[in-house]
C-alpha cells in the first residue's frame, strides 16, 4: 500500500514517527506551512521556518525513504498580526523554490478584514505562480466560513480545481464539493474526524475528489492516521484501487498540478548511514 | 554510499548537447538576464524583497533544464551574472538546500578569494550531507584555514561524507600533526564506545605522515 500524507507538519515529529510512516506505506507527505502555537513577532522568523521547510526537513525525510514538499503562505491567525504581514510581500521569492508544490494554509480563522486580504491576495499569488492553494477552513463557524471561502475563491483567478479545501466535517462537504474544490479531510484522535465518519462520508460522497490527512502537528495528533482510514476503507468493503485513489492517486493529482511533484524519493537507507541525524551530528 | 556524488559541472557547450529546444531557450533567456545584471551595479532591491529576475531563474533551474542539470544551470549564471559576495550570500541565505549547494560548487569558478567562506562554515555547520559534501571542494581546500580544515574532514567521519569527497585531501593533510591527533582520538573516543572507527579514518592518519613518504592519492577502503 502507497500513502500520501497530503498535510502533516514534520517539524513537529520525531525521526520514530517518519520510520513509522515509512513502515505504515507512507512514501511521500505536504507539510504545509502554519501556526508553531507561539506567536511569531516579525518576518524573520517565518522565512527561517521556510528554510527549513525547503531545506532541513526534506533531508530529514529522506533519511526515510520519504518524499517531502511543502506549502508557503502566511496563515490566517497570524495574518491578522501586523508585525507580521510583510510576509505577504516577500513570498514571491519563496514560492518559485522547486518543492513548493502549493500556497498554503490560507483561509480564515476569526474572518476578520485582514484575514479577508491574506486570503484574496494569496489565492492571487497561487494564481499567478502556478500554483494550487491549500485552504484552511475555520475551526469556529464552520459553515458560514467554509460558504465564505468559497466566495473568494469564485472571485479569484484560480481555478476552483486548484483549491483544496481542507478540514471538512459532515456538515460542509456537501457545499464543497457542489463549488467544484477537491475537498481535504484531517482525522484527529479526538477532533475534526475520526476513521468511522470518513468512512460514511466516502460512502456518501464518493472517492472522486476526496483526500485524507492527518494534520498531525505539536497538538495531540497522530501522524498514522491516514493508513487507519485506509484500513478501515478495506474492511468497509472498499477495493484495493479506492484506497489507491483516496489515498495515493488524489493527492498525487492536486498538488501534480503545481508541476513541481517529484515522487522518487531515494530509498531509504541504513541507519549507520542516516547518522547526520543523531545527535550531535554524528 | 548514497550521498551526491562528485559530479564536475557542465559547461555551456556540454548543456546545449543535452538540452532540448525549450530548455535551451530558457537558458538563453536566463543567461542573457544574469548578463544584463552582471552589467548593472548589484543593488538590495528596495523594498527588501524584490527579487531580480536572474535569481528567480536560479531558483527554478531544475524545472526548466532537469532536476540533473540544476547544479551547472546555477553555477553557469552565477558566473554570467558575475556574482559578487553580495548575491552569492543573498542566494545562498535564501536558497533551498539544492540551491546552497549550487553556490557552493560555484565557487572555485568564481574566485571570491576567501570573503566567501562564511558560507562555506555555514554549511560545514550543517547536517545536511550534501551541503558538507559540497563545502569540502577547491574553494575550501584553497581558503579554509588549517583549525577549519580539520573540523571539516572530522565532521564528514562523523556524518558519513567519504573522505574521497574532500579536495587536496593529501596535500592539506600531510604532515598535520594536529590532524593525526583529533583522528586518533576520535578513533580512541569510538573503540571505548564500542563502535566502530569510520572507515575512511585510517585513510586519512595515513596521509598525515609527514614529507614525501605520504601517498599522494587516495587508496581502496580496506
Amino acid at each position: 500500500m502507497r500513502i500520501f500524507d497530503p498535510h502533516i507538519h514534520m517539524t513537529s515529529r520525531t525521526t520514530d514517527d517518519y520510520r513509522a510512516m515509512y513502515d505504515a506505506g507512507v512514501r511521500a507527505l505536504v507539510e504545509p506551512s502554519f501556526w508553531l502555537g507561539q506567536p511569531r513577532t516579525s518576518p524573520a522568523s517565518f522565512f527561517d521556518y521556510f528554510d527549513g521547510l525547503l531545506g532541513w526537513e526534506p533531508f530529514r525525510a529522506a533519511q526515510y525513504g520519504i518524499a517531502h514538499h511543502c506549502t508557503l503562505a502566511l496563515n490566517p491567525k497570524e495574518a491578522n498580526d501586523p508585525r507580521c504581514t510583510p510576509v505577504l510581500d516577500a513570498l514571491p521569492r519563496y514560492l518559485v523554490k522547486d518543492s513548493v508544490v502549493a500556497v498554503g494554509e490560507i483561509g480564515y480563522d476569526s474572518m476578520t478584514p485582514a484575514e479577508d486580504h491574506a486570503l484574496a491576495a494569496q489565492l492571487q499569488l497561487a494564481a499567478d505562480h502556478g500554483l494550487p492553494a491549500l485552504v484552511h477552513t475555520p475551526h469556529r463557524d464552520k459553515l458560514t466560513g467554509l460558504r465564505r471561502t468559497i466566495d473568494v475563491v469564485r472571485e479569484s483567478h484560480l481555478d476552483p480545481e486548484a483549491v483544496l479545501l481542507d478540514h471538512l466535517n459532515e456538515t460542509t462537504v456537501k457545499d464543497a464539493l457542489d463549488s467544484g474544490c477537491w475537498a481535504g479531510f484531517s482525522i484527529y484522535p479526538d477532533t475534526k474526524m475520526d476513521e468511522d465518519r470518513m468512512i460514511a462520508i466516502l460512502k456518501s460522497h464518493g472517492t472522486g475528489k476526496v483526500l485524507v490527512n492527518s494534520a498531525a502537528d505539536w497538538g495531540k495528533s497522530d501522524p498514522l492516521k491516514t493508513r487507519r482510514v485506509a484500513d478501515a476503507m478495506l474492511a468497509a468493503g472498499f477495493t484495493d484501487d479506492d484506497v489507491d485513489q483516496v489515498l495515493w492517486r488524489n493527492p498525487v493529482a492536486f498538488y501534480g498540478q503545481s508541476g513541481r511533484l517529484h515522487l522518487d524519493a531515494p530509498a531509504p537507507r541504513p541507519l549507520h548511514e542516516g547518522n547526520s541525524i543523531l545527535r550531535g551530528g554524528e | 554510499m548514497t550521498h551526491t556524488p562528485k559530479t564536475p559541472l557542465l559547461t555551456r557547450e556540454e548543456l546545449d548537447t543535452l538540452l532540448g529546444g525549450a530548455a535551451r531557450a530558457w537558458l538563453d533567456e536566463a543567461l542573457a538576464e544574469a548578463a544584463h545584471a552582471a552589467a548593472h551595479k548589484d543593488t538590495a532591491p528596495a523594498d527588501g524583497y524584490a527579487v531580480p529576475p536572474w535569481e528567480l531563474r536560479y531558483a527554478a533551474a531544475g524545472r526548466h533544464c532537469g532536476l540533473e542539470h540544476a547544479d551547472s544551470v546555477r553555477a553557469l549564471l552565477l558566473v554570467e551574472a558575475r556574482a559578487g559576495l553580495p548575491a552569492l550570500t543573498r542566494l545562498y541565505e535564501q536558497g533551498t538546500a539544492a540551491e546552497r549547494r549550487a553556490v557552493l560548487l560555484a565557487l572555485p569558478a568564481l574566485d571570491p578569494g576567501p570573503a566567501a567562506l562564511p558560507l562555506v562554515e555555514d554549511a560545514l555547520r550543517t547536517n545536511d550531507t550534501t551541503l558538507v559534501t559540497a563545502a569540502v571542494g577547491p574553494y575550501a581546500a584553497a581558503h579554509l584555514p588549517p583549525h577549519g580544515w580539520r573540523h571539516a574532514v572530522l565532521k564528514c567521519l562523523f556524518t558519513g561524507v567519504p573522505v574521497e569527497a574532500v579536495d587536496d585531501l593529501a596535500r592539506r593533510s600531510r604532515g598535520d600533526a594536529e590532524l593525526a591527533r583529533m583522528l586518533a582520538d576520535f578513533a580512541s573516543e569510538r573503540i571505548a564506545a564500542g563502535r566502530p572507527v569510520p572507515a575512511g579514518l585510517h585513510h586519512v592518519l595515513a596521509l598525515t605522515a609527514p614529507g614525501p613518504t605520504a601517498p599522494t592519492a587516495p587508496t581502496e577502503e580496506t
